[in-house]
């Protein structure tokens, strides 16, 4: 089941406000990415039915789940969701085992076609949690309690899966540990799922549509590859812009130890362990890694050099840097130049430029 | 001990017992509404919860005998139902001693309901549980060191109340007649050595549960 959600919600209360009209698709992940105190974790509670001071409409996969016009209201327990806190939330009294079981015995009964239908060991081996199954969530790491988390949310055979900064409460040790785990979650799983994060590293790595919010309103919403390189965005993600492309492995040159990955516009080389042809990897590539040259530079260290057309100037993060829009055959990008580059260079719509990338990160 | 004193101590521990159980009963919904609500009437309703915590037991005694008795509009009610008046009964006792320990009952149940918070109970809601579902498989497991103290004072107390039971319950051998009473009488009539068994068992009793309390929920806690 792939039909899409449409969620419009109003809330007001002294301080704050919340109005979203959302399209968001039925697979894969889509971000809700802003601020703290933007509305976004609002939002998605509102989506669960647990903040009943959210007015509006939510439709998933074709199913009216609350309808205040109409006065339809679905409780949280009556939709189809798993939902994951910020802090794990775990049952204190039972075991990790007793807490899975705990939303798989209530999420048999919503089970219908489409849903995820995990039993409890694949589950567990999807998040490695086998070894942790008799211990008490009070004995767990705040990782493995976040896995668990997850897990228990899986197993309630969830049609939707909300997420909200799962990683946010986690320390830099324990998200390089979750990470993984999400972006198998993101391969694997055939249920819509929305992601809260502030973090630009969440997006970039987990995110397939984007929506930016900005104090209590949407400002886009869209793919990834679409909403990351527009320009009239104010950048919430300010000297983090870039742009997420999803290339294939097609070469490994084993003497220099570099990686070579496909995509239009492309290719690139990066230093990289070995990994097999044809894997499917996304990287990033951020506007301040990449200049402009008129001419194809011959004797320059920068390995990856990239013909482009520019697409359109816009403000930069800074007064004397200006942000340039390019197309690299079919693959957008951004670069980040000065002011007085641009002016010198003469870079303006239209133009054929070499883009030169001075790195490249692979995020998966 | 004489036959009056174990009849004494024997209705103690069926009033402490049927009250325990009543308050459980009646104490629970209260303190889940004290711990839940954003009602003004919350400060209202939690001040007359407290008022026996204050108020001299005779003052409430004193009250509960005029509404029950046979020209108070209760009393008047329990006639018409035919159930005779309430004061100088079993009845009346226990009416009594769930007022009078209603505080120790409804306070610990209600800082364990409001320690566990609404986050466990929206965790169980989104996976699929119904709001009695929550309530018996998450919020009352979590909060159950609240319970256990609860239960514990309530019996405590009622056991060790005397001024409400002589203004309601009189001092009727084997129907109202409980240990402080039985203990205050011995000491009118000055058999000191009959009040010392009682009284002391009564120390002992007090200071075997205090400590009993206070290793069980220590013992949680260590769990943790």
């Amino acid at each position: 089941m792939s039909a899409p959600i449409r969620a419009r919600f109003q809330v007001a209360f002294p301080g704050f406000e919340l109005d979203v009209d959302l399209d968001l698709p039925g697979r894969g992940v889509s971000a809700l990415f802003g601020p703290s105190g933007c509305g976004k974790t609002t939002c998605l509670r509102a989506m669960a039915g647990l903040e009943r001071r959210a007015r509006g409409r939510l439709e998933v996969g074709g199913e009216v789940w609350q309808d205040d016009a109409l006065g339809d209201f679905l409780p949280p327990h009556r939709r189809p969701i798993g939902y994951v806190f910020q802090e794990a939330s775990l049952f204190d009294h039972l075991s990790v085992r007793g807490n899975l079981e705990y939303g798989q015995k209530r999420g048999g009964q919503r089970r219908r076609d489409g849903a995820q239908d995990g039993g409890l060991a694949e589950v567990a081996e999807l998040l490695d949690l086998q070894p942790l199954l008799d211990r008490r969530p009070a004995t767990l790491s705040g990782g493995e309690r976040q896995r668990v988390a997850i897990a228990r949310a899986l197993l309630a055979a969830p049609r939707l899966l909300l997420m909200d900064e799962p990683l946010a409460a986690l320390d830099l040790g324990r998200k390089r540990e979750i990470l993984p785990y999400l972006q198998r979650l993101h391969d694997e799983l055939e249920i819509p799922v929305v992601y809260v994060t502030h973090s630009p590293d969440e997006v970039a790595r987990l995110a397939d549509h984007l929506v930016l919010f900005a104090r209590g309103k949407v400002l886009a919403s869209g793919a990834l590859g679409e909403v990351l390189p527009r320009l009239d965005l104010p950048t919430a993600l300010a000297d983090r812009a870039g742009v997420v492309v999803e290339a294939v492995v097609s070469r490994y040159d084993g003497h220099y130890g570099l990686l070579e990955l496909s995509f239009p516009g492309g290719p690139v080389q990066v230093p990289h362990g070995l990994v097999p042809v044809g894997s499917r990897m996304r990287l990033q590539v951020r506007a301040r890694d990449v200049s402009l040259a008129r001419s194809r530079p011959v004797d320059s260290s920068i390995t990856n050099i990239l013909p482009a057309t520019v697409v359109a100037v816009g403000a930069g993060d800074s007064p004397a840097h200006v942000m340039v829009r390019l197309d690299a055959a079919g693959t957008p990008m951004l670069a980040r130049i000065t002011r007085r580059s641009r002016d010198q260079l003469g870079v303006e719509p239209g133009m054929g430029v070499w883009a030169q990338i001075k790195a490249v990160a692979l995020l998966a | 001990m004489s036959p009056g004193d174990l009849a004494a101590v024997w209705l103690t521990l069926k009033l402490a017992t049927v009250v325990t159980l009543l308050l459980l009963l009646v104490g629970t919904p209260v303190a889940w509404w004290l711990a839940h609500t954003r009602s003004r009437w919350k400060g209202v309703v939690a001040a007359v919860v407290a008022l026996p915590l204050v108020l001299p037991p005779t003052v409430l005694g004193f009250y509960l005998l005029l509404l029950l008795g046979p020209r108070g509009p209760i009393g008047q009610l329990t006639q018409a139902l035919g159930l005779g008046t309430l004061p100088f009964t079993f009845a009346g006792l226990v009416v009594a001693s769930v007022l009078y320990s209603l505080p120790f009952v409804v306070q610990p149940i209600q800082g364990a309901f409001a320690a566990v918070g609404s986050r466990p109970l929206e965790a169980a809601a989104t996976l699929g549980a119904g709001p009695w579902d929550r309530f018996f498989t998450v919020a009352v497991p979590l909060a159950r060191p609240g319970f256990l103290t609860a239960t514990v004072l309530g019996f405590a107390h009622t056991v060790g109340e005397f001024g409400v039971v002589l203004m309601i319950g009189g001092n009727i051998p084997e129907k109202t007649r409980v240990v402080s009473v039985q203990i205050y009488d011995h000491v009118e009539a000055l058999d000191y050595a009959a009040a010392h068994w009682l009284a002391g068992g009564m120390v002992v009793f007090a200071f075997v549960v205090l400590l009993a309390l206070h290793l069980l929920t220590g013992r949680r806690e260590e769990g943790r």
